[in-house]
């Protein structure tokens, strides 16, 4: 009895002893030489494996980043600036400041603006539903509201008010790695700098009808009348086909162009309320959006 | 037993009810308009400027690149613009819109009762004929028919298949059709054999036609070579792809066009669209279309002008039925829902359907149960479940491209049979749309 349990233990002990030796000369043969920055740089990332920066997830960044001569054209839109510092440290390079960005949502057209013509009873995804007609509103352009960009979003950073039907950005979330952007079948979600203080001035519509067509469909929609281009000082403002868009790199943030807007398409937001100005306010919709408080 | 074909198949409930509704002449409209994008391929282009009068036949778009076609105006009067409007789905296409003066046709046309029987043309004259008469396939995908009717010079086709099948529920335009004008039917299939050089042609019916059946088997007794085949009942009976395997017991290989097993199908519709454009001069100006629904009064089968708005068709059955829902354009299976009630009618609109709420309301979706209904179903012989599965992972497009999604011919069967209803079409969809585009380009770049 005892003699057979020694037995076991001896030849298990010798077959484990063998294998490990086996093993080991595999495991020499087939060794992968792999930069051992990649894993000191992968633990650095904040691991979320979103795609935000173009690559697979943050493994193949921490490869990219180690085999690049300069980290440049390298960016983690969720890490940020303090992430590339760290990385650059560990590299020993300099880092290259980016301007920090979110998403916004380049259209409004709730259910207060913009009336439905139909009812859309399929399969709740804004891709399914672009795929067989226009929307469900008389705007062929805007928000379908059915979700894409949140079904993607991995921050919890965007979400449908069903109250009011449409989509919105929770700024603080949002790390600007861009899955909404590539998710909206409409393409109305842009990455522009946050700005300072997170202040920022933008065409909150992506219309290209003409102003007519785009007004009945949906009352704060942009109709290209150009007022806006007008009364630029710093020439950031360009109209194509009868949409308005704000150069984020040359908008001063003066605010003129809001108040000039007829339909209020332009939103300026993160700025402190105006107070002389009373006939917008007394509106009750006022697009601007104090996030700050 | 009659003939079907082999995989998958369902059999939704037929509501024929217009079936023993009389083709009527549905009235003029009072402003026409008429899409420049009524075929696949590349739209016309329209040859007409605001102000210009126009007769009834005159070519109003022409075709822009090898697959597209002739467009004619199906009014005299007019032209009042030449703009982008919104069509059925809401997407804007270029159409010409022309007030109605008059019903003056041009003098070409031969408006006589009378039926010719003489094909006096060479294949070429036909298919020059048929091009300029701007006929596309009435079967649905308004595929231009010269094109069809021409194959490839190393390509020789063996038969050719008219599909009088209409396995569509709720539409009895086609069976109208056939009981109604059965010779001109036989003569213009006999046209096509022409052009095609065949000597064999099969009219496939299913047997839910009986008077069809009849007519058809009487006008085709007088043509060599014709012969109609009564079909089992099956929806999807009338793919292309599922009537050659039930008529000729050849099955079309994936990727691949009828022509490749030796057969040219054509719908009853073009049928009779060839011969009016061959013996009568008469371009595609006007076609059959059912207008049905439970919710409707009066179940009629009419004769519509080309570019009739669907608003006009809804007074026409005494305005907007109480609890109708939803409005589609074609049958309930493979039809488009209406999403714009000014869009109007094109060359390939067989029915105006209209479904209440009860009838057309979604049923919640649940999990899948692997029952495999839905690959009973499929008449392609492909897996629903997994390429829904596969589609909601995202970015699986060498699996699904393996699974052969783009073999799917969109006919619902797997949707209709689903106890889970899952929108399994309305997902396979959108991913077969990317695998063929990326397939596409792939063609391209080698």
């Amino acid at each position: 009895m005892i003699t057979t349990i020694i037995y076991t233990i001896v030849c298990l002990v010798a077959l484990g002893l063998l294998f490990s030796v086996v093993l080991y000369l595999v495991a020499q043969k087939f060794k992968v030489e792999e930069d051992p920055r990649v894993d000191i740089i992968e633990s650095l990332l904040p691991g979320a494996n979103c795609g935000g920066c173009g690559l697979a997830g943050c493994r193949a960044f921490a490869e990219e980043v180690v085999k690049a001569p300069a980290i440049g054209s390298l960016f983690c839109p969720v890490g940020g600036d303090a992430t590339l510092e760290k990385i650059a440290a560990a590299l020993g390079q300099e880092a290259v400041k980016t301007e920090p960005r979110v998403a916004v949502i380049k259209c409004h057209g709730t259910l207060d603006n913009r009336a439905k013509t139909n009812i859309f009873d399929g399969y709740a995804s804004c891709k399914v539903m672009a795929s067989l007609y226009s929307g469900d509103t008389g705007c062929k352009y805007g928000c379908l509201g059915k979700g894409d960009c949140v079904a993607v979003c991995k921050f919890d950073a965007i979400h449908i008010d069903e109250r009011r039907g449409i989509v919105e950005v929770d700024e603080e979330k949002c790390v600007a790695c861009g899955l909404c952007v590539s998710a909206c079948p409409k393409s109305i979600i842009e990455l522009r700098p946050r700005g300072p203080k997170n202040r920022r001035v933008y065409v909150s519509c992506s219309s290209k009808d003409k102003g007519a067509i785009a007004r009945k469909a949906c009352s704060v929609s942009c109709i290209g009348c150009g007022k806006c281009a007008k009364v630029c000082a710093f020439d950031a403002i360009t109209i194509e086909n009868n949409l308005a868009y704000i150069d984020p790199s040359k908008c001063k943030l003066c605010r003129k162009c809001f108040d000039e807007c007829p339909t209020k398409a332009i939103w300026a937001v993160n700025f402190p309320i105006k107070v002389p100005v009373a006939p917008r306010q007394e509106e009750g919709q006022s697009p601007i959006v104090n996030n700050e408080s | 037993m009659k003939r079907t074909f082999s995989i998958g198949g369902i059999h939704p409930k037929e509501n024929k009810f217009s079936r023993d509704a009389q083709i009527e002449t549905f009235p003029l409209p009072y402003v026409a308009y008429i899409s420049m994008a009524q075929h696949l391929g590349a739209p016309a282009e329209p040859v007409v400027q605001k102000g210009d009068k126009v007769k009834v036949g005159q070519v109003i778009g022409k075709p822009t690149g090898f697959i597209s076609s002739f467009v004619h105006s199906s009014v005299s009067g007019t032209v009042t613009a030449v703009e982008p409007k919104g069509d059925l789905a809401g997407i804007p296409v270029m159409h010409v819109v022309i007030a109605v003066e008059g019903d003056e046709w041009c003098e070409e046309i031969d408006r006589s009762k009378g039926i010719v029987r003489e094909i006096p043309f060479s294949a070429e004259e036909i298919l020059e004929k048929i091009k300029n008469g701007g006929v596309v396939g009435l079967g649905g995908a308004a595929f231009p028919t010269h094109i069809k009717l021409n194959p490839p010079k190393d390509k020789k086709a063996e038969w050719l298949i008219i599909n009088g099948t209409e396995c569509e529920p709720y539409i009895t335009s086609d069976d109208r059709i056939m009981r109604e004008r059965p010779d001109e039917i036989a003569i213009g299939a006999a046209i096509m054999m022409k052009a095609l050089n065949v000597e064999k042609c099969y009219i496939g019916i299913e047997e839910n036609k009986p008077e069809a059946i009849i007519s058809i088997i009487k006008a085709a007794s007088s043509h060599p070579g014709m012969k109609v085949v009564v079909l089992d009942k099956k929806y999807p009976q009338g793919g292309e792809k599922q009537l050659i395997e039930a008529l000729t017991g050849r099955r079309v290989p994936s990727l691949a066009l009828p022509i490749e097993v030796g057969a040219v199908v054509q719908n009853v519709g073009t049928s009779l669209a060839v011969y009016e454009a061959v013996q009568k001069n008469k371009p595609l100006i006007d076609n059959v279309i059912t207008v049905t629904g439970s919710c409707v009064p009066l179940q009629r089968n009419f004769l519509v002008r080309i570019g009739t708005p669907f608003s006009k068709m809804l007074d026409a059955i005494g305005g907007l039925p109480k609890d109708a829902a939803k409005f589609v354009s074609g049958g309930p299976m493979m039809g488009k829902a209406v999403a714009n009630s000014e869009a109007s009618t094109l060359k390939a609109t067989s029915a105006f359907l209209l479904l209440t709420e009860a009838e057309t309301k979604r049923k919640e979706e649940s999990n899948c149960i692997r029952c495999g209904k839905c690959i009973n179903a499929c008449p392609m012989g492909l897996e629903p479940y997994l390429l829904n599965k596969l589609s909601r992972i995202g970015g699986m497009y060498d699996e699904l491209e393996k699974e052969k999604i783009h073999d799917c011919i969109e006919c619902g069967c797997c949707l209709y049979s689903c106890p889970a209803h899952i929108p399994l079409l309305d997902i396979i969809r959108v991913s077969k749309a990317e695998v063929m585009n990326i397939m596409r380009n792939r063609s391209v770049k080698h």
